[in-house]
């Protein structure tokens, strides 16, 4: 039987191949000129992290993400694009002027200090390639048990933001 | 695998995400700038998790997340949406009212 | 103090030898009194100036009494051996009049005044024969001018003022007088100098008068540098400032810095000849006569001009020893001779004045000379009567012009022009002015024939013969222009205002004078305003003015015929001479350098040519007098036109021998012009160059604190607060542009930087 020990290599490739899609699609995503080339690499993305996250055997979660982010929030992306009357094509107006002054040193003195804190944290801290996945089973028992109250307040969450973009996007 | 891959992972992924949201002028790709920085985040709960023992404390969170953003989502398109009917613009310059 | 003194002279002293103090108190504090309320009073304050003179004369007669009693009784050994303890004074005289049985102290009353380094000076009063025949003189003279002056000055613009200055005058002069030491004679004389500058300029709406006034003050003041400067070499010299201990110390002067004592005496005698007005300080004398003629009688004929007579008479042996007055083979001295020239040529200056008073201001001045010119040739006795009679006929000469110029001439002065036959209609002022002329020249049997004899006799019998030649040359003259004078006013036709009241309406009459022809004479008299009663004359000459001017006139007529009477050599009275004798310690024979000789024995034949000198000067001068001023035509009118010689003559003398011009523009102008210019360029340059500076600094400098530090820094500080307020407002309000990308930024750029933050903290 193949034990995950046996296939560290070729989840780091893995890794590796999935995180570089990854990466280059938010690059795509902040800087395309195309918003609907954004809103697709976007999909890459979202797809590259669910990826990912069953190489973390996280397999709920994983699908969870390709049902209700690549399914439901990037077609609502999509119709928002739609209904905005982004521009097709080419657009030469989606970026501040000066964001790239101000974005660029921000987010790298951001990357810099969690870079040096996770290099500094984690060295060589490996993960457990033994682990089973987890079961949906444990999930739900976990999800109605120990954080059942953040699940009802998250109802009503969803419930709020139904009603208020009903509320707020009706043409009256 | 090293954990450092999906932190840094996600480090970069977050810091992409604040690029965009710095850079970006359109009201709709900030959102999806948003969502990166939301996923990257997710990235980050799921490996503690695993490194962790798997105890799906972080799944569950990160199942939260994703209902969350899904929500915030929704209200935001919607916002922007009463913006664009109201203003013919979601270019965040344009909406701006504020001198200087 | 002078405890011990005092109780000496108690011994001998009665009451108002002891309180003469009184004398110059009294007019003093009615001074104040008339200044203070003479207004309100119903008389103008004549009323409290009179009374005090009265009181006055009352003590001073009484001390007068007292004083001859001293010297008539016999004084005790215990009271000499007392006096010579603590007397200085006494020590001269009483060792000499102890041997020959006759000696009489002064009677010395004294306070201390004040201290200054050890020096003490007192007030007080110093009664000797001296001090009593002045005070005595002073008091009468005051109370009879104060009483003329109620209907002199009636009516005048400030008749409280006039007695104010005349009482406060009386008291400076009783205050020399009785002066015990050198101070207290300077107040009285400073006093005096004052009140005749007050008086001369009474009228100083003229300006002739104000500048009479000025030019009086300033050549008196030229001469009283004089008294002080003299009166610190004898402080140096003798340490001490009072009068009898001076005299001593002179009296018995024997040291080598004989220079000295001279340089005092010399220094003493300039104070003497701006006061008494001798050559060459005369000329303020004549000019003085500006001042009303109440003031010319009391100030400036008898009383005060007699005051450096005084000085001499008072410090005689200052003078005698240093100036050599009497040494053997030594016939000439500077007083002698200053008196001698003054003599002369005041006389010379009476011949060519058309104003009455004028000519009575240089009789005045030559009969001081005779003063000076017989204390010179150590006729000291003589001296000192010559100033008692002379006081008398030179008042009663002056009352008499002034009741000329009250009744008879309309205000006016001039002889020529105004006056002339007036001896009908004026019979009091008449009789008056000739027998005071008489005493004035020196005719035998009356006074002045017995003061002025004694001097010329002594310049004979001491040695001074130019001196006698000089003085009796004088008498001549004397004469000779009294007479003229006599014709002129009282004798021939009326003219101008004359002939308007002896021909026209009564001098009593009260419709208003008629407007005057001629211009308001120097004495700026004032017209009077309204109507002014006159008062009434005496019931025996009622055409004469009235009883305050005539009564006075005839006391002192009377008074200069009798008052000879007291030291008649001629008739061997030497009664006067005994009384004052012991002021310079007479008789003295022995010891010392100072030895006055006694007066000479009285001979007819001594006597004869300064007579016959008299008598030829009066029958000259009276054919000449009706051959001029006469109406017939003669030849001799109008000479002086013809004449180039005579012409020159006469206009030397009319100018006053070029003297006033020499003094005012040549000397004064000379001084006084480039003085006052320099002052004036440093005043210009200097001073306002230093304020003119001050002030451009000041501006300048407010300019530069406004440029720089209120509007620099002060401002720029304000400012800069609120262009900092600003600039911060406008650095920080790109924070709130409203931009959502940069808050966005700002967000993760913080935390950003926290993070980093908290990394290197827990690194």
């Amino acid at each position: 039987m193949l034990l995950a020990s046996d296939i560290q290599i070729a989840q780091n490739i893995g890794f590796g191949i999935i995180a570089a899609i990854m990466i280059l699609g938010a690059l795509n995503v902040v800087r395309s000129s195309n918003v609907v080339h954004a809103a697709l690499s976007l999909v890459a993305v979202m797809a590259g992290a669910a990826a990912q996250y069953l190489l973390l055997a996280a397999e709920f979660v994983a699908v969870t993400q390709v049902l209700v982010y690549i399914g439901a929030v990037m077609v609502l992306f999509l119709f928002g694009v739609m209904l905005t009357r982004a521009k097709l094509g080419k657009d030469v107006d989606l970026n501040n002027k000066g964001g790239a002054a101000i974005g660029a040193p921000v987010a790298l003195l951001l990357f810099g200090v969690m870079a040096y804190v996770l290099v500094k944290g984690f060295e060589d801290t490996k993960l457990d390639p033994d682990l089973l996945p987890s079961t949906t089973a444990d999930l739900s028992d976990k999800i109605f048990s120990v954080y059942a109250l953040p699940f009802w307040a998250l109802s009503f969450v969803l419930l709020a933001a139904v009603i208020g973009a009903i509320v707020l996007a009706r043409k009256d | 695998m090293l954990i450092n891959n999906f932190l840094l992972l996600g480090a970069v992924l977050f810091c992409i995400g604040v690029y965009g949201v710095i850079a970006r002028k359109n009201a709709v790709l900030v959102l999806m700038s948003i969502e990166l920085i939301l996923n990257s985040v997710n990235i980050n709960l799921l490996a503690f998790d695993r490194l962790w023992g798997g105890q799906q404390d972080g799944q569950v969170f990160a199942l939260y997340i994703i209902a969350v953003a899904a929500a915030e989502v929704g209200v935001g398109l919607a916002m922007v949406l009463l913006i664009f009917r109201n203003r013919k613009t979601i270019s965040l310059d344009d909406l701006s009212e504020m001198k200087g | 103090m002078f405890a011990e003194g005092t109780e000496a002279a108690t011994h001998a002293a009665g009451w108002f030898l002891e309180h003469a103090w009184l004398i110059p108190l009294i007019p003093a504090v009615a001074f104040f009194l008339i200044i203070g309320f003479g207004k309100r009073m119903p008389r103008g304050g004549s009323e409290i100036g009179i009374a005090s003179m009265l009181a006055a004369l009352v003590i001073a007669a009484g001390t007068a009494y007292q004083w001859v009693q001293r010297v008539d009784a016999p004084v005790s050994e215990g009271e000499l051996g007392l006096s010579r303890a603590s007397f200085g004074s006494a020590r001269v005289f009483s060792e000499k009049a102890a041997a020959e049985g006759h000696e009489v102290l002064p009677v010395i009353n004294s306070w201390n005044w004040f201290d200054i380094g050890g020096l003490k000076v007192s007030i007080g009063s110093h009664i000797d024969g001296l001090a009593v025949t002045l005070l005595l003189l002073v008091a009468f003279i005051s109370t009879l001018v104060q009483i003329y002056s109620t209907e002199y000055v009636r009516g005048d613009r400030r008749y409280t003022h006039f007695f104010a200055s005349i009482t406060l005058f009386s008291a400076g002069m009783l205050t020399m007088v009785l002066a015990p030491n050198m101070v207290q004679f300077i107040l009285g004389w400073e006093i005096m100098g004052l009140c005749s500058f007050l008086l001369i300029g009474h009228w100083w709406e003229q300006k002739a008068n104000s500048e009479a006034a000025l030019k009086a003050i300033w050549t008196v003041r030229v001469g009283d540098m004089g008294l002080l400067v003299g009166t610190a070499v004898l402080l140096g010299m003798f340490g001490t400032l009072e009068i009898s201990e001076i005299n001593e110390k002179a009296a018995t002067f024997a040291g080598d810095n004989k220079g000295m004592l001279m340089f005092a005496a010399i220094a003493l005698f300039i104070a003497c000849i701006g006061k008494s007005g001798q050559f060459p300080l005369h000329t303020w004398l004549p000019d003085a006569m500006a001042g009303p003629t109440p003031v010319s009688s009391l100030l400036h004929s008898s009383t005060m001009v007699v005051a450096g007579v005084f000085l001499v008479a008072r410090l005689y042996p200052v003078f005698h020893v240093g100036l050599d007055i009497n040494l053997a083979g030594q016939n000439f001295n500077l007083i002698a001779v200053i008196g001698g020239i003054t003599v002369l040529i005041a006389a010379g200056l009476a011949f060519v004045q058309d104003d009455i008073k004028k000519v009575l201001a240089y009789s005045t001045v030559s009969q001081l000379g005779y003063m000076m010119l017989g204390l010179g040739v150590g006729a000291w006795t003589g001296a000192v009567f010559h100033i008692f009679t002379h006081a008398f006929f030179k008042c009663a000469l002056f009352l008499c012009a002034g009741s000329i110029a009250h009744t008879g001439s309309h205000h006016s002065f001039d002889m020529k022009t105004d006056m002339g036959g007036l001896r009908k209609k004026m019979p009091v002022t008449f009789v008056v002015w000739i027998l005071s002329t008489l005493a004035l020249c020196g005719v035998p049997f009356f006074s002045g024939f017995f003061s002025k004899d004694e001097i010329i006799d002594s310049a004979k019998y001491n040695d001074y013969k130019v001196f006698y030649f000089v003085a009796i040359i004088g008498e001549a003259m004397t004469a000779a222009y009294m007479t003229r004078a006599t014709y002129l006013t009282f004798f021939g036709t009326a003219r101008g205002g004359a002939a308007h009241f002896v021909h026209g309406h009564d001098a009593h009459a009260t419709d208003a004078h008629a407007v005057d022809a001629h211009p308001v004479d120097s004495h700026g008299h004032d017209d009077h305003d309204a109507p002014v009663h006159h008062s009434a004359p005496l019931p025996f000459a009622k055409t004469d003015s009235s009883w305050q001017i005539t009564i006075p006139l005839l006391i002192l007529g009377v008074l200069a015929v009798i008052s000879g009477y007291l030291n008649a050599p001629a008739l061997g009275i030497h009664w006067f001479e005994h009384m004052t004798e012991s002021s310079i310690g007479l008789p003295i024979g022995k010891g010392g350098p100072f030895e006055v000789p006694p007066p000479p024995e009285f001979t007819w034949s001594a006597a004869a040519p300064g007579l016959v000198l008299v008598l030829l000067g009066f029958l000259v001068s009276l054919y000449l007098s009706k051959a001029v001023f006469g109406e017939k035509k003669t030849a001799l009118q109008g000479l002086t036109q013809r004449n180039k010689v005579l012409g020159a003559g006469h206009r030397f003398l009319v100018n006053k021998y070029y003297l006033d011009t020499l003094y005012e523009k040549v000397i004064v102008r000379s001084i006084a012009h480039p003085i006052s210019r320099a002052a004036y360029w440093t005043n210009q340059h200097v001073l306002d160059g230093i304020v003119n500076a001050v002030g451009k600094g000041g501006r300048r400098t407010g300019e530069l604190v406004y440029k720089y530090v209120d509007q620099g820094l002060v401002d720029g500080a304000v400012n800069g607060s609120g262009a900092t307020a600003r600039g911060a407002g406008s650095a920080l309000q790109s924070v709130q542009s409203g931009k959502v990308n940069l808050y966005g930024a700002l967000l993760f750029g913080a935390a950003a930087v926290g993070a980093l933050v908290l990394v290197l903290v827990n690194s």
